[in-house]
């Protein structure tokens, strides 16, 4: 009897593992713009990207300013490939990186070993 | 929402100050400077959102100035308190061409954003004259030096966690094996309960303080839905420590006396092995970016300048453009710029790679950085602060090692579901101890499982490719060689066909003499006097390199009289009294002078690619001279290099064949592309593509662009101090073709770093894994124990640093290393 209610409860934990981290919405929020028409958002970087999907529009420069607030040295780069840009964040300090996206999409940018994630959504 | 003191967007997440809802602040420090006059910020906000024309007046001043722009970054001493940040702000927005400035209190610096070139100097002046302190900082410098700082702090840290961590671990271990160890009380006795309470109690502040970065970093990841190496190894660890608790201060939840087992010995040593692990890659990736660190430690801090005739010592970062410069013997050259007076022998192995010192004189360039050997010289100043070619091949360098190679890309798509693809196969291990392992299953299913969680190891997989990158690309700076990307490096090693530019890449890009004989009773010095002094009015290039060989021989040459040139045959004179004639057959024909035994001379240098002219004195054949693009000195080697890389070369070239050919021969090229006009060059590239090679063009990186643009990689021979405008994928610093050579053969040592690195950490994963699982058990009775695991998991990410770090070792081939 325990063994069935053990091996169902792994079967739920496992589902649950899955949609935790496999199917989780991306929440995001849309990049401000700045008086010289930059569209500005500021990203806390520690544990993970804060916010972790940022919302612009196509065409116009992006301004992202990352933040690292961990000592931890896995995420002491954030790498934006899709736009060949990367900055190093040294703990404490604003960093900006700069790009113009000119067509829709979905693009990446993530910690070198691409275990931290984010994306820049562009409408 | 935006951040009332720095005016940036910040996020939902952003710091807050109670009673100002509002408010978001990007950092503690605005908070605070915000806390200290809170009124002008709330109250500056409104007025800013109301729309102000001020507002709207810097908005387009901003705009205007998107081009061009630049900032500088300046260290401000003196200020005491809030108010002192708004005053140097206005003074520094006042100075002409400013549109931002914006002072950082915490850290005293300020960041100067300009329109135009403002030099860093007149920006100093204004905050010296609002009564504080001032200097240009350069910014590589000191992130640098806190990041060298910071990484050290972390390494001793955690070496503190390890050996208490460590100490608890041995007696812990000791009690843990009452069937190795002697004196442990029987099983069931209050005396092993006792102790085993002891040791529950002991292995807290180890979960709690050597443990607690697994802690806090799972916890980080796990609120933004992901998980990483942390995750797996906080959720192994405490499952060991709360099954062995709950047996301590519970023993009724299991009913089977053989349930009541303690596991407090992986708690501890799983944690003390993972932060050894992790405190020695922290020490190896230090390592990594050691060329870097070389790079940034070369600039010079000071420099002796003239200014109003004397020489005065002030630091580099005060030296203007135009400013004189005095460099001694032994002194190391601060900045680039122009020689304008005196001579010397200058090393600059360590910008461009070359091992030989360069002599430098009046009108040559100096790179700053290098080191002046032999005699004293001044120089004009021509590029100063960030536009240092040392400081263009910083930015570069940097640039590339955060780039990323292609083969990361996959990696990266893996790396995705990694770790809770782990946690899943630790789920289903559990489930399958459980169901179906040999009794006290639960026991078993709960190692197995803690087990499988301690053995996977992320961080090898994601240390593979970057750790590999960064040596490589920084090693390649080490010797001259700029690679501008990871895609870069990674296509390099598949290259199989290397065309090369013969002008100027193969050969000097300057005819020289290379043969005299003399027909009349004239010596062959006679000869070139004579032909010399004809063409000392001359100033086309065949000419000047006559002129230029009777110099290198000392000869004296005289002055012409009633020169003329007849253009594409030659030119004639009169030089002490005789009539010089000197060019092709045709002009002889022409003057009636007979050139018959000359012409089987003509005929072989011609055939050896030289360009032949006949000298005729006084209407009588009197000698030949030749001139010929000279091969470099290396050039041979280079190209049996690539050779020996098993690479075809291909010259490309815009003269006859027979020119071509015959240099061709000389350095042993295969194959020839001869008379191809330079707007030609790239469809060239384009046709030895499609017959599928992969194709490397190296040439000049601004009049080649296109071609190194149509090439799988473009490698710009480096022709000033300008590097970052070359174009091309891997920038030469040194003109020197061995470079190709070395860059290829980095490129391929990189990659096969690479390789080794990710090879090891899939087939450490694959197979450790599932022998973790237990996989082994049912046909061997292999399982493996949490401690082994944990060891395997610390030292796997170690192993993948340290081999990328064996990189540092690389050394280009020589042809005396070959033989």
């Amino acid at each position: 009897m325990d063994v069935v209610f053990v091996n169902l409860a792994g079967l739920a934990l496992i589902g649950l593992i899955a949609w935790y981290f496999w199917m989780s919405k991306p929440t995001g929020m849309l990049a401000g713009i700045t008086s010289d028409g930059t569209q500005e958002a500021f990203i806390v970087v520690k544990g993970g990207y804060s916010p972790d999907t940022i919302r612009v529009a196509a065409g116009r420069p992006v301004r992202l300013v990352f933040n690292r607030q961990e000592s931890d040295p896995c995420s002491e780069r954030v790498v934006l490939d899709a736009f060949g840009v990367s900055a190093e964040l040294p703990q404490g300090s604003n960093v900006p990186i700069e790009f113009t996206p000119t067509e829709e999409g979905s693009y990446e940018f993530a910690c070198q070993m691409g275990m931290l994630r984010g994306k820049v959504v562009v409408s | 929402m935006r951040d009332p003191v720095c005016g940036m967007t910040v996020g939902p997440d952003a710091l807050r100050v109670e009673g100002y809802s509002e408010f978001g602040f990007c950092s503690e420090h605005c908070r605070k400077v915000f806390i200290a006059d809170s009124t002008r910020y709330a109250h500056q906000t409104d007025s800013d959102s109301e729309g102000s024309e001020v507002a709207e007046a810097r908005a387009e001043e901003r705009a205007m100035a998107a081009v061009g722009s630049s900032s500088i970054h300046l260290s401000v001493e003196g200020m005491t308190c809030a108010s002192c940040v708004s005053t140097v702000e206005t003074a520094l927005s006042a100075v002409p061409g400013v549109i931002d400035a914006r002072v950082n209190f915490a850290s005293n610096t300020a960041t100067v954003d300009t329109a135009i070139e403002v030099p860093a100097s007149v920006l100093t002046a204004a905050v010296v004259a609002s009564g504080y302190q001032a200097t240009e900082v350069v910014e590589e410098d000191d992130t640098s030096d806190t990041e060298r700082v910071e990484s050290e702090r972390r390494y001793r840290l955690l070496m503190r966690k390890f050996w208490f961590a460590a100490v608890v671990s041995l007696p812990v271990i000791y009690l843990s094996y009452p069937e190795v160890f002697p004196g442990i009380p029987e099983k069931g006795s209050t005396a092993l309960w006792w102790i085993w309470l002891a040791m529950g109690v002991l292995t807290i502040p180890v979960l709690a303080w050597s443990g607690s970065q697994f802690f806090t970093g799972a916890w980080g990841a796990l609120k933004h839905r992901s998980a990483n190496m942390h995750t797996l190894i906080a959720t192994g660890i405490s499952a060991a420590w709360l099954y062995s608790t709950v047996a301590v201060l519970f023993p009724g939840f299991f009913p089977d006396e053989m349930l009541r087992d303690v596991f407090y010995d992986v708690t501890a040593v799983v944690t003390a092995l993972v932060v050894l692990g992790t405190a020695l890659e922290l020490r190896a990736r230090a390592r990594t970016s050691e060329a870097m660190k070389k790079l940034i430690g070369l600039q010079a801090k000071t420099a002796r300048v003239l200014r109003d005739g004397t020489e005065v010592d002030i630091s580099v970062g005060e030296v203007v453009v135009g400013d004189v410069v005095v460099v001694r013997p032994g002194e190391k050259i601060p900045v680039d710029g122009v020689v304008v007076s005196g001579s010397s022998a200058v090393d600059e192995s360590m910008v461009t790679g070359e091992p030989i010192p360069v002599e430098k004189t009046e009108g040559a360039t100096v790179i700053g950085a290098t080191i002046n050997r032999t005699g004293s010289f001044k120089f004009e100043a021509t590029r100063v602060g960030r536009e240092t070619m040392l400081a263009q091949i910083i930015r570069m360098v940097r640039d590339a090692q955060g780039s990323k190679a292609p083969i990361q890309r996959t990696v990266d798509k893996v790396s995705g579901y990694f770790v809770p693809a782990v946690m899943i196969i630790a789920v289903l291990t559990f489930m399958t101890w459980y169901t179906f392992g040999p009794s006290p299953a639960l026991v078993y299913a709960v190692i197995t499982m803690v087990t499988v969680l301690v053995i996977a190891c992320p961080c090898a997989l994601g240390l593979a490719t970057p750790t590999s990158l960064m040596v490589g690309i920084g090693k390649g700076a080490e010797n001259g060689i700029l690679i501008r990307s990871g895609d870069a490096l990674e296509t390099a090693h598949r290259i199989d066909t290397v065309v090369v530019d013969k002008t100027g890449t193969i050969t000097r890009g300057k005819p020289s003499l290379t043969d005299i004989s003399a027909f009349q009773d004239l010596t062959e010095e006679e000869v070139l006097r004579l032909a010399a002094s004809a063409e000392k009015g001359s100033e086309h290039p065949l000419g000047e390199s006559i002129v230029r060989a009777a110099a290198d021989r000392h000869l004296t040459l005289s002055e012409p009289s009633q020169f003329s040139a007849v253009p594409g045959h030659g030119i004639e004179a009169r030089v002490d009294g005789y009539q010089v004639v000197l060019g092709t057959l045709k002009l002889m024909a022409d003057r009636g002078i007979a050139a018959g035994p000359a012409e089987s001379r003509l005929e072989s240098l011609a055939e050896q690619g030289k360009t032949a002219m006949v000298v005729a004195v006084d209407g009588e054949l009197a000698g030949v001279v030749a001139v010929a693009d000279t091969l470099k000195d290396d050039s041979t080697e280079a190209i049996a290099r690539l050779h020996r890389l098993g690479l075809e070369v291909v010259m490309l070239t815009g003269d006859n064949h027979r020119t071509a050919q015959a240099i061709a021969g000389m350095v042993g090229i295969d194959r020839v592309l001869a008379e191809v006009l330079p707007d030609e060059k790239a469809t060239q590239i384009k046709l030895l593509q499609a017959e599928g090679k992969v194709v490397a063009m190296v040439g000049d990186g601004i009049n080649d662009a296109p071609a190194l643009a149509q090439a799988d990689v473009g490698l710009a021979m480096g022709t000033g101090t300008d590097v970052a405008m070359e174009s091309g994928d891997i920038t030469l610093v040194k003109g020197s073709l061995t470079g190709v050579a070395t860059a290829i053969e980095l490129s391929q040592a990189t990659m096969r770093n690479i390789h080794q690195n990710l090879v090891g950490a899939f087939a450490y994963n694959t197979l450790g894994i599932p022998i973790a699982a237990g996989l082994l058990y049912p046909a061997f009775g292999i399982l493996l124990s949490p401690l082994i695991a944990g060891a395997a998991m610390a030292f796997s990410s170690v192993t993948v640093v340290t081999n990328a770090n064996r990189l540092r070792r690389f050394k280009p081939t020589h042809r005396e290393e070959v033989s």
